[in-house]
């Protein structure tokens, strides 16, 4: 995998057969990616943030997310699971955390590691930067890839607010790797580090290289079928090895609010859902949040544990997280015993931002723009969606970059004349 | 000289919708390619307007005009209008009630920052009968 900041990486396709052309994900998807067209979804990948609200939204079943299968791991003799927090969130009556990380080996992984042990470290360091004061304030998490997408996209103001660390799976990744290294004695050339993502967001961060220079993650795979191959195997297990090493911590990162709790500053502001993260981002720009000195802000509602890729409802996992926390140790991993330098945790390249521009030359944007306001005053401004674009704007703008023919009449306005 | 010209209603007593008018006249100047520091300036002093229109003069109207290398916003109101423009541009001075202030709104630095985020400001006043304020911000 290269750098790189292209969106030819799809991180959402459309199964042709089963889109009905509802448009039900036009109207959803939150940053106007999506369009029907000839009576089928095509999305604008230039545009999307991987968020998965068409995948969520969608009755026919019709977009599928992108992950690697998980036979993949078979191309690597050692073979390393990364598991979020939120993975523990969608078993029932496991009596203990350590039968789902037992039968994680039993599927074929050597050695399974906790992303919530990143989690705990990247909240320490957090808790340094914030207290050493040198942080642009609100400091805004960078954990969900989906709102650092939509950061980087449309609210490029806001990019200098970004904590400047890397999120607990990249962090994770690098851990792991090593410790295989180290503790196992395995050549690095045999490692595979594979993270089970909840979400397409993660999926498309990792592959895309956002955030580090070199990749830590050969694979990314996704909850649901990793939870449909550990469900025949730890119904019939008897016992379980100690493999958790993660605290509370650790944990809470699972859910809405618990990143933030773990910075341990009294003004914190945590939203969920990515229509209410939209709206903090405008607050935000607009400089009318000033009370506020960590935000974290997750696209999927409750946090990870609602990301489209899982298998249980997000309240309900939530609720797990929460009766769980009693079986964690109160204090995990510390950065002392890690005893990593400040460079680690660092974010390694800064994020490449295409602009939103409607063309690189003033003049010519300029008069696009111009063209864009003057087809608009010719439209019903319904915002009906019957055209398969999600508003009367999206219909004019894709006229003027030239998405469809500039002469294409508005359905409804068609109508009325005839 | 060519320009775009736009006009918001801003709804009085809606805190929840105020900010409609600023956010369309990001995404404009967002496609214009314009420098987001430049956008942000923008968008703090629209905004401060936004709300002062709600606070105190029961909403108004949002009019952006943008040309290519400039954006002049203009906020008319109807509302009771201000007796002595000195003392409002003090910053931390404010009428706002306390009901408005238990919301965050209301510490006195909407005017100042308006004037402190633009390159030109002018407000003119008569009580009883509107506030307009005008603010260019060269590109």
């Amino acid at each position: 995998m290269e750098n790189t900041n292209l969106k030819k990486l799809h991180t959402v396709t459309l199964d042709a057969s089963k889109c009905i052309g509802c448009g039900s994900c036009v109207k959803r998807c939150p940053t106007e990616a999506i369009r029907v067209r000839n009576g089928k979804a095509s999305i604008i990948y230039d545009k999307c943030v991987a968020c998965g609200e068409c995948v969520r939204i969608c009755k026919s079943l019709a977009k599928i997310p992108s992950y690697d299968k998980l036979e993949i791991i078979n191309n690597y003799k050692y073979k390393i699971a990364l598991i979020p927090p939120s993975f523990y969130g969608q078993f029932n009556n496991v009596a203990n955390i350590n039968y789902i990380l037992t039968a994680l080996k039993k599927i074929g992984f050597d050695f399974v590691f906790e992303v919530g042990i990143g989690a705990e470290l990247v909240s320490q360091v957090t808790q340094k930067l914030v207290a050493a004061g040198r942080l642009k304030k609100p400091i805004i998490s960078t954990a969900c890839p989906a709102v650092l997408e939509l950061i980087n996209e449309r609210f490029e103001n806001l990019k200098p607010n970004l904590l400047p660390l890397l999120p607990p799976v990249d962090i994770s990744a690098k851990l792991a790797r090593e410790r295989a290294i180290t503790h196992h004695g395995v050549a690095e050339s045999d490692i595979g580090v594979f993270f089970v993502s909840p979400c397409p967001a993660k999926v498309y961060s990792l592959k895309a290289n956002k955030m580090v220079n070199s990749h830590y993650v050969d694979g990314v795979l996704s909850v649901a079928e990793v939870y449909m191959a550990l469900m025949p195997i730890i119904s019939k297990l008897h016992e379980s090895k100690n493999l958790s090493e993660m605290g509370v911590l650790g944990l809470q990162w699972a859910s809405s609010g618990g990143e933030a709790a773990g910075v341990m500053c009294e003004k914190y502001l945590a939203a969920d859902g990515i229509e209410n993260v939209i709206d903090i981002l405008e607050r935000l720009e607009n400089g009318s949040m000033t009370d506020v000195e960590f935000v974290e802000l997750n696209a999927c509602i409750s946090g990870c544990v609602g990301g489209v890729l899982n298998v249980e409802n997000p309240f309900v996992a939530k609720a797990r997280i929460r009766q769980l926390r009693k079986k964690f140790p109160a204090v995990g991993n510390t950065l002392a015993e890690i005893d990593k330098p400040l460079e680690y945790y660092l974010v390694e390249r800064q994020l490449q931002t295409d602009g939103q521009s409607f063309d690189s030359d003033r003049q010519i944007a300029f008069e696009k723009l111009m063209e864009i306001q003057r087809i608009y005053q010719t439209l019903p401004q319904l915002d009906c969606g019957i055209c398969g674009a999600p508003s009367c704007r999206a219909f004019c703008e894709d006229i003027v970059m030239g998405r469809i023919p500039a002469d294409t009449p508005c359905p409804m306005v068609k109508g009325q004349k005839q | 000289m060519q320009h775009i010209h736009l006009e918001y209603d801003v709804d009085g007593n809606n805190f929840v919708s105020a900010g409609q008018a600023t956010e369309n006249v990001k995404f404009c100047l967002k496609g214009l390619g314009i420098n987001p520091q430049m956008i942000r300036r923008i968008a703090i002093a629209m905004y401060e307007g936004e709300i002062n229109m709600v606070i105190h003069a029961n909403g108004g109207k949002a009019i952006a005009d943008i040309y290519m290398d400039k954006i002049v916003v203009q906020l008319v109101d109807t509302g009771e209008g201000i007796a002595d423009i000195n003392q409002a541009m003090q910053p931390g001075f404010s009428t706002a009630t306390e009901d408005v202030r238990s919301l965050g709104f209301g510490a006195g630095m909407g005017l100042p920052n308006m004037r402190k985020y633009t390159d030109e400001f002018e407000i003119e006043s008569t009580v009883g009968v509107g506030t307009h304020i005008t603010m260019t911000v060269k590109f």
